[in-house]
């Protein structure tokens, strides 16, 4: 049978059969590159907009290094991280790596600087008047601040969509600092490397397309609410 | 809110464009700021509405001066309102764009609802509450926006050429609105425009910016009664005329212009200003059997190129200013002294 359909089958049949070491490597993604983008997005949004919103030395400067930053390479990011969490690292005594907390920490340092980046455009976008229109009906500092990113809802929705494609779909940090352990740190992307390095072509596909499925559905739902955005 | 502004003067990059305002507003008055863009209105409300910081000159508020702490700034803000030229609205529904300003003095519920919906009543858009509010037309969305801006009563309210652009419909209704919270509810008023007419009709006292100078204030009447070049440089204010009007049996108004006589079909009597549109005068080498009320026999004492047409000063004992194709101005044999009659019919003239 040709590979790619064989793929397809037996992602299909992964699926509905519940294979509980799919579901598991699965919910594994899911849950450490949606830490890693909730946290980000939780420090990262109100630095994007701080810094979008204030005018200081240096400003373009620092938006060279985060517009750098956005393009940071995962093993990088990994081996980075592998270095703080080994046991002669400075954060060793805490013995995380090879956990999925050293997988978060990893992909959390990546999307960092691609939601701030974001979210810095997507709040200057927001016409000026707006912010003079809101401070002269009387807005405070913070009133005016959450005015703004609701302004900017569906910039920062696009700062979230596209940090969570770059999270659940690298490979390079997650490997470095997670091991790739069978039911422990074992997520989509390093499972499909490890398939795909012991010849089981099938079923590294049928991950792949799986992958794509579970990444789908995510998207799927915020560009609703994207859009929902856009509407109201 | 009484409101004063003294020495107010404002620089960028060097540059005044705003020079040594000094201004007194009283309370529950119809201020209006008249001047041809760029001559610094917009600076002057911005500086009032405390968005900027002048670069020298102090505003004063019921006596009190505004201090520099973003605190004070910030309540005192609250009880001023604005319009600006450019309408900005929330990316949000009618309804939620007239509520901003309550939701953020954290209003209960209640509150707003009920004054939401008095507002968008006032305003004429009632039904509009749950249009998305960037899809309204111009007039519409600038209607919303002087809705945010009345809404918590202000007690200063401040407008940016508020009809600028828009249709007399929309036009009309903002007029009636802005009339009605300085009359009604005692809001003073200071509106930048520079429309003469609208001026003339809504406000108690004008001020004349030029190039960032204060050039004149006073009451409408002084200043449009004898209106300088200046002024009818950018406000097109010609054949405006003051006098005495008697409005006989048939309902026909005789005014007397300083000795000129005009009839019109306007209902005022006594003392008032009057405007013919230079586009209504006809121009002819004799005088011409028409229906028409008004003929006056005088010399032609300037002609103006305007393009396709010549904009003719017509010496009457009152300088009229009429305005002709070049091609009629170039048949009639027209020149500088030329003896001509204008006729103009009395519904052509208009009370201010």
């Amino acid at each position: 049978m040709n590979p790619i359909l064989e793929g397809l089958v037996k992602a299909l049949w992964l699926l509905v059969s519940l294979d509980p070491e799919v579901y598991s490597i699965m919910f594994l993604s899911l849950r450490v590159s949606g830490f890693a983008v909730i946290i980000g997005a939780a420090l990262s949004i109100p630095c994007g907009a701080t810094i979008a919103l204030r005018d200081f030395r240096g400003k373009r400067f620092l938006m060279s290094i985060i517009n750098t930053l956005m393009g940071l390479p995962p093993v990088v990011v990994g081996l980075l991280v592998y270095l703080l969490l080994s046991t002669s690292g400075p954060l060793g005594p805490f013995q995380l790596l090879y956990t999925p907390t050293a997988m978060i920490i990893a992909q959390l340092i990546m999307v960092i600087p691609i939601i701030t980046g974001v979210t810095v455009s997507a709040v200057s976008a927001v016409d000026k008047g707006v912010r003079e229109k809101a401070l002269s009906m009387g807005a405070t500092g913070w009133q005016l601040t959450v005015t703004i990113l609701r302004e900017a809802k569906i910039g920062l929705l696009t700062a979230v969509i596209v940090s969570f494609g770059a999270a659940i779909s690298e490979v390079g940090a997650v490997m470095i600092v997670g091991g790739n352990i069978r039911w422990i740190t074992r997520v989509l992307t390093t499972a499909i490397v490890f398939e795909t390095e012991l010849g089981e072509f099938g079923i590294a596909l049928a991950l792949g397309i799986v992958l794509l499925l579970l990444a789908f559905v995510i998207n799927w739902v915020l560009t609703q609410l994207q859009w929902s955005g856009l509407r109201r | 809110m009484l409101v004063e502004t003294q020495g107010l003067t404002k620089a960028y990059e060097g540059r005044e464009v705003l020079k040594d305002i000094n201004l007194t507003v009283q309370e529950a008055e119809f201020f209006t700021v008249v001047g041809p863009s760029g001559s610094g209105k917009t600076t002057l409300l911005r500086l009032i509405d405390l968005l900027e910081q002048p670069s020298r000159g102090r505003v004063i508020f019921n006596g009190v001066e505004v201090g520099d702490s973003e605190r004070e700034r910030h309540a005192l803000r609250r009880r001023i309102g604005m319009v600006f030229q450019q309408t900005v609205l929330l990316n949000s529904s009618v309804y939620d764009n007239v509520a901003y300003p309550l939701k953020i003095r954290n209003q209960t519920e209640d509150t707003i609802y009920r004054k939401v919906q008095e507002t968008l009543e006032l305003v004429g858009l009632k039904e509009f509450e749950k249009r998305k509010a960037t899809t309204l037309s111009g007039g519409e969305m600038q209607r919303v926006a002087l809705a945010q801006a009345i809404i918590y009563e202000p007690e200063l309210l401040l407008l940016d050429e508020p009809t600028v652009n828009l249709d007399p419909r929309n036009v009309a209704i903002i007029e009636n609105v802005i009339s009605h919270v300085n009359k009604n509810l005692k809001m003073t008023v200071i509106m930048a425009t520079h429309n003469m007419l609208q001026a003339e009709q809504l406000a108690d006292r004008v001020a004349i910016l030029k190039e960032g100078e204060l050039a004149g204030i006073g009451h409408a009447e002084e200043i449009f009664g004898k209106p300088s070049d200046f002024l009818a440089s950018f406000a097109r204010l010609n054949n405006v005329f003051s006098g005495v009007s008697h409005v006989d049996e048939g309902g026909l108004a005789k005014i007397d212009i300083d000795g000129l006589e005009l009839e019109a079909t306007i209902t005022r009597t006594g003392k008032v200003t009057l405007f013919i549109r230079p586009e209504d005068i006809i121009l002819s080498t004799s005088p011409i059997a028409s229906s028409a009320r008004n003929t006056f026999r005088g010399k032609i004492i300037e002609a103006t190129d305007l393009n396709r047409n010549v904009q003719v000063k017509v010496d009457v004992g009152k300088v009229f200013v009429a305005t002709i194709t070049r091609r009629s101005f170039q048949e009639m044999q027209l020149n500088l002294g030329s003896e001509v009659y204008l006729t103009f019919k009395a519904s052509a003239v208009h009370a201010v």
